[in-house]
């Protein structure tokens, strides 16, 4: 049985008077990994950042239809949008760790949100989003030093941790390997796929392989229009649309 | 040649040019260290022996009767070109603390005027041929001695030129920098934080900004204007006093702090907001404790620049009045008082030769703090700076 956790209705969204995202109507299945994909500008991680709220940083954007995460809609006025991004994190393309210790990272956010005290119970916690994560053995005991020392994937898997650890239900990836090598880029991976056990996940991704190989689900964004939405084998083996056919065979993007 | 495979025919005029370029490029260094060695070793000659003082050894008669006419103690006649009148002038104080000098008469160190002690310095001076024979003989008699001139760190200003000490000016630059420290620091580096974080970017704040950076450019001594009509005069400010200066100059130190301050916090990396954001913290949160510990060391930085500069300033003193005759250290913010730039002023009008030399080793004193400030500086940048 899918069950659908986020769901948009015609989202709209304008950069001044540039319109980014066209009626984006799009449901996405709880614990299933959606990839978004499309060429550069199509408006994937612009819509990516719709799901909890980061665009609202910006100055002059406008946006309009609906972000429904578990029956709300996260653009009424009532809701908080700090407390959306409580449970819908977030990972980015470059790893950002904090220029603190590998444990202020994890616990600084769970600290914040009165979710634990110092002491034992976050010890708990920070070694439960680093395992998690897949990280605790190789950094156990180095928990004292800077996160920004670690490699650029042990970079990313800190930040996953981070993110984790504040324990939302949907996690936004935004090309959270473009920035690794091989090695880290399947590590990530396979972590991803664990992961989706217990979170949403929403990936945006320019590799086509690895939409293919982690995704259960992907969408096909173009000039800021949703052309097509999927199961993945479907996506790549058997495209509806002849324009996403082109896309994937590499014919334009 | 011509027929090398890597010959290029413009190569060596290429060359030549990029060594005249690199010659100019030095010999423009070059001048610029020479004109600072120059300065530098100027102030030095002229000012270290502002460091040192000649004492002599003169019969001083204490009794009731000099006490009050103190300068009947010592031998008119032959003495009262050499010995201080200052230190006369003393007497009473110093035998308040040493009473068992009551009906002496005997041979004691006393302070030596400023003409005997340019003499021994071998500067210019007004002593007359007798008088130099007199004090050759004393010396021959080893009865003059240079000393370590702690009246300079421990006195006021003086019409008496051996007399006159900086310590007056340190003080009184202590104080007013504490008042623009206290002033100005909090003050610009609130208004960065929320210029650079919380502010939205709108004509009105680019308004603000822009201005910002024009009134760093402003003239100090319109800032000395203008601390004359608001603090003094509309205020009613004590004229003169450390308070109303250090007022004055943190409006000068404002906009370079707010300046520095916004670029240190624009350098830190807006992945680090971002992350921030994305856990669903508040921007208080994210501000606090991430984006201003990584900015403090350039803010700090920007901030004891600024009060350096500060600390040199003069113009926005004179129209507040603190190039003033300040005899006494002073203790309290509302005080009349001066400050170091204003005592070198004052003293560089003189012409005696002592202020001259004391005009030097104020300029030295002053350059000392101000060198070592910038060290700390750079010393708290490079300690606390953090790489991501």
């Amino acid at each position: 049985m899918l069950n659908i956790k986020v769901k948009t209705e015609n989202l709209k969204l304008w950069y001044g008077k540039k319109l980014a995202l066209d009626g984006v109507s799009l449901g996405i299945y709880e614990n299933k990994i959606t990839a978004l994909i499309g060429p550069s500008g199509c408006g994937k991680s612009t819509y990516l950042r719709c799901l909890n709220r980061m665009n609202d940083l910006i100055d002059g954007i406008r946006i309009e239809g609906k972000v429904i995460i578990n029956g709300r809609d996260i653009y009424a006025p009532e809701v908080d949008e700090v407390s959306v991004r409580k449970k819908v994190g977030m990972v980015f393309q470059q790893p950002n760790p904090f220029p603190k210790s590998i444990y202020d990272n994890v616990a600084y956010a769970p600290l914040m949100h009165d979710m634990v005290k110092k002491g034992k119970a976050c010890d708990l916690l920070v070694e439960k989003a680093l395992k998690d994560a897949g990280l605790w053995d190789e950094v156990k005991d180095i928990l004292n030093k800077s996160g920004t020392n670690l490699s650029g994937g042990q970079q990313q898997r800190l930040c996953i941790a981070r993110a984790i650890a504040v324990e939302p239900e949907v996690i936004l990836m935004d090309e959270p390997t473009s920035a690794l090598d091989p090695i880290s880029t399947q590590v990530i991976e396979n972590l991803m796929t664990r992961l989706k056990e217990k979170y949403t996940i929403i990936i945006v991704t320019h590799n086509m392989q690895q939409a293919s190989r982690i995704s259960d689900t992907a969408a096909f964004f173009h000039l800021g229009k949703l052309i097509e939405h999927n199961k993945t084998e479907k996506i790549f083996l058997e495209p509806e649309e002849e324009m996403t056919e082109q896309y994937i065979t590499g014919k334009f993007g | 040649m011509k027929n090398d495979y890597f010959y290029i025919p413009q190569l060596a005029r290429r060359k030549r040019q990029e060594k005249r370029f690199k010659l100019i490029a030095k010999s423009a260094l070059l001048f610029s260290v020479l004109f600072l060695i120059f300065f530098l070793a100027d102030m030095f000659i002229k000012g270290y022996s502002a460091f040192s003082q000649t004492y002599i050894k003169v019969p001083v008669n204490i009794n009731t009767k000099t006490v009050e006419m103190s300068h009947m103690a010592i031998d008119r006649k032959k003495y009262s070109f050499a010995v201080s009148r200052a230190w006369l002038r003393d007497i009473p104080k110093m035998l308040e603390q040493n009473p068992s000098w009551m009906n002496t008469d005997e041979e004691r160190w006393v302070l030596a005027s400023a003409n005997v002690d340019q003499y021994i310095k071998s500067n210019h001076n007004k002593l007359t041929q007798e008088q130099i024979q007199l004090i050759d003989h004393m010396k021959s008699e080893q009865k003059v001695e240079k000393r370590f001139n702690k009246l300079f760190f421990a006195k006021g200003d003086s019409k008496i030129p051996e007399y006159s000490g900086f310590m007056a000016s340190i003080i009184g630059t202590v104080l007013t920098m504490i008042v623009t420290m206290l002033l100005a620091v909090p003050i610009g580096v609130m208004t960065a934080v929320y210029l650079e974080e919380f502010a939205p970017d709108n004509k009105f704040t680019q308004i603000i900004e822009v201005n910002m950076n024009n009134l760093a450019a402003i003239p100090s001594i319109l800032f000395g204007l203008l601390g004359l009509a608001v603090f003094i005069n509309l205020f009613g400010v004590p004229r003169s006093s450390p308070l109303v200066g250090g007022m004055t100059l943190a409006l000068m130190s404002l906009p370079v702090i707010i300046v520095s301050s916004k670029a240190a916090l624009k350098a830190v990396p807006s992945s680090i907001r971002q992350a921030g954001f994305a856990l669903g913290l508040t921007k208080w949160q994210i501000t606090r404790d991430h984006v201003i510990p990584l900015a403090a060391p350039g803010m700090l930085t920007g901030s004891i620049i600024a009060l350096a500069q500060a600390m040199g300033e003069t113009a926005p003193l004179i129209m507040v009045g603190m190039i003033a005759f300040i005899p006494d250290i002073g203790s309290s913010f509302t005080e009349a008082a001066t400050v170091m730039p204003a005592q070198i002023f004052t003293w560089a009008g003189m012409p005696e030769r002592a202020y001259i030399e004391r005009t030097a080793a104020g300029i030295l004193v002053l350059l000392g703090i101000l060198l070592s400030l910038n060290a700390v500086a750079i010393y708290l940048r490079n300690k606390y700076s953090k790489s991501w």
